[in-house]
């Protein structure tokens, strides 16, 4: 596979009144063409931010990019102008939001949305770009899309316009799509259909999908790799079944083990103790370590380097260090991790 | 659709009944009476004229008379300048104070909302300072200073213009920027508190993630979805200046409504009062209807049901 994306040691802040906020501190990822890369992590641990950044839609000038590149297909967009950038919105990567209830233009027909990408990317006619919009109507599957074409977002359901949103992202045939929790506003039967919408036309058009998200059920359903944030950074990085057969980092346990599952009532609901920490002044040493129940005395002086677990899986905790004592999961995440193999975490993400 | 309008039709003429109620019975509570200041006539003389005139039936009888003749499209006769039928002085005033008040809205709102767009695509520089600066000084500049101020320096010093004066488009100028300065210093202000929220919102980012261009998304995603309220505002004012100001037109002498609605007064010229009234109020009701319809036009959320399937 041939990588499309490389995103080298990315560096993202925001100046507040209060200083300067460290958003992102270097993220190192790669994407290859046709797979869906998953970037799980709470609140606040930067992935949106990362997904901003790499679209450059950060609020310039005080969200800015300050070191670190990203490679598409070799180009730099870190260093790109607005103007340039505007060309590569919308055709090259694309995105699908969180909140479909407000990230169409309420003033706009849907139809008008759908073909401003087209006519500006592609030059197409108003008649051609009509016709790709009814197509693209019809892909996302929108019933009666020649009625619908002509009407506006208040005419319809939080999962329909989602779906036109997606029609949006995919208008031009865009190289990598980035969702940023495409689902979280949905309810799950909604969740579920949007889910198959993405990975069924992924196989149609072959594009890498960036899919962002703080749900591992989703993850396990959509994504072939999976990057765990945490304060910033990424703290593990593998394939699926790496991230959930066997995690290495303590964050992917805990994120692990506060996945509710059908049968939980017998076991105790996992969770993380603590807040993620401020970035106004990020911790010295490993950024969890305040929030790790098995934190070694290292992790509050230097932070831990990505030991590399096999050639898929890396993970950034001193635990891996041949030094570290040997450690395993707890309990209830060995349980969680039994229930996926029996289940194939491929089968359907537990919930 | 026909319905809806006929049902606004009702009810303006239920509020234009109302308001030319309470404005005869004003008139009636007003103390004094159109021959005050008649001194050289005598007491005989002044009853033949409050006979000839009706004022001295009993008030209900005066009243019946009054909307009965408002029911014809009779506004009655003017007490004070040769018995000129009020519906006739209020069409030939009307036109100064409806151009004025057209060009003064144009011009105000025209540049209200192209220095509203400015500061807010360039939030915090000295373009957004000096805005708002202009807008709090139109608003809180009443209009009389600032037309005494126009006078002086284009009128007086300068001598562009003259200082009050009717005829010419050249003489409409000054008395267009007195009453273009208040529309414009809210147009301003509204255009740029909306659009700084506007564009926050996330179908902004949508569009920008979609490639669009900067002045793509001001105009085309922005501005629209930051009009509503400032047509809502702008939609009362425009009233207020098409059928004229009262201080306005006193000070630049101009032949309007305004000038015409203030001599009344000054004189107890019931009739003419009355039928101003109820000219401002058809104004104002009239135009909030239209504003009613242009929501629709620019909002698709609000369009009237029935209208949009």
């Amino acid at each position: 596979m041939s990588k499309l994306l490389e995103v080298k040691d990315l560096k993202v802040s925001f100046n507040t009144y209060n200083g300067e906020v460290h958003a992102v501190r270097g993220v190192t990822f790669d994407l290859n063409k046709g797979e869906t890369l998953a970037i799980v992590g709470e609140s606040g641990s930067g992935k949106s931010v990362t997904s901003n950044a790499i679209m450059r839609l950060l609020p310039e000038p005080h969200g800015f990019i300050k070191e670190g590149q990203i490679l598409l297909e070799g180009v730099d967009l870190a260093k790109k102008s607005m103007k340039e950038m505007q060309k590569i919105r919308g055709k090259d990567i694309s995105m699908v939001f969180q909140d479909p209830m407000s990230s169409l233009n309420p003033t706009m027909k849907i139809g008008n949305q759908i073909m401003e990408g087209l006519m500006k990317h592609q030059n197409m006619s108003k008649t051609e770009a009509r016709k790709t919009a009814l197509e693209l109507l019809t892909l996302v599957g929108i019933p009666r899309p020649d009625v619908r074409i002509n009407q506006y977002p208040h005419q319809f359901s939080g999962g329909m316009r989602q779906r036109v949103v997606v029609a949006i992202a995919l208008a031009c045939n865009p190289k990598i799509l980035i969702a940023d929790e495409p689902t979280t506003a949905l309810d799950v039967t909604i969740q579920a259909q949007i889910l198959e919408l993405m990975k069924s036309i992924q196989q149609k058009t072959d594009s890498a999908i960036i899919f962002i998200t703080h749900d591992l059920g989703v993850v396990a359903n959509v994504a072939d790799r999976v990057a765990v944030m945490y304060a910033g950074k990424i703290v593990e990085i593998g394939t699926v079944d790496d991230i959930f057969y066997n995690p290495k980092h303590p964050y992917t346990w805990g994120l692990i083990g506060s996945m509710p599952t059908l049968d939980s009532n017998d076991e105790e609901l996992f969770a993380i103790p603590g807040s993620p920490p401020n970035m106004l002044t990020p911790p010295v040493g490993d950024a969890f370590a305040a929030r790790n129940q098995f934190a070694l005395e290292i992790d509050t002086v230097m932070e831990p380097p990505m030991f590399k677990v096999s050639d898929t899986h890396y993970a950034a905790t001193w635990l891996l260090h041949p030094d570290a004592p040997k450690i395993e999961p707890p309990d209830a995440v060995k349980h969680r991790m039994q229930g996926f193999a029996q289940t194939g975490t491929k089968g359907g993400g537990k919930r | 659709m026909t319905r809806y309008i006929l049902r606004r039709v009702w009810y303006m003429l239920l509020t234009l009944f109302i308001i030319a109620t309470a404005s005869f019975f004003l008139m009636k509570i007003l103390p004094g009476s159109p021959l005050n200041a008649e001194d050289k006539l005598s007491e005989e003389q002044k009853e033949i004229i409050l006979e000839k005139y009706g004022l001295n039936d009993p008030v209900p009888v005066q009243y019946a008379k009054y909307l009965g003749g408002l029911v014809q499209g009779d506004l009655g006769v003017s007490f004070k300048f040769d018995n000129t039928p009020v519906t006739q002085i209020l069409v030939d005033r009307i036109g100064p104070s409806a151009l004025l008040g057209f060009q003064a809205l144009i011009v105000g709102s025209i540049l209200g909302i192209f220095l509203g767009l400015m500061a807010s695509i360039f939030r915090n520089s000295p373009i957004d300072f000096s805005s708002t600066i202009i807008a709090v000084i139109g608003t809180s500049i009443p209009s009389f200073v600032f037309a005494g101020l126009l006078q002086y320096v284009f009128a007086v010093k300068l001598g562009w213009f003259p200082v009050a004066l009717w005829g010419t488009f050249e003489h409409t100028i000054l008395p267009t920027i007195a009453l273009a300065i208040h529309p414009l210093a809210t147009a301003a202000r509204f255009t740029r508190t909306e659009m700084v929220e506007v564009l926050h919102s996330n179908y902004i980012i949508t569009a920008r993630a979609k490639g669009v261009a900067e002045s793509g998304i001001i105009l085309k995603h922005g501005l629209r979805n930051a009009l509503i309220p400032l047509i809502t505002v702008l939609g009362p004012m425009a009233v207020g200046l098409m059928t004229g100001s009262m201080v306005i037109e006193q000070i630049f002498a101009i032949p309007g409504i305004g000038e015409q609605f203030v001599t009344s007064v000054m004189v107890n010229d019931y009739p003419t009062i009355m039928g101003t009234t109820l000219l401002f109020a058809f104004g104002f009701i009239l135009i909030i209807l239209i504003i009613d319809l242009l929501y629709g036009l620019i909002d698709p959320r609000i369009r009237l049901a029935g209208g949009s399937k």
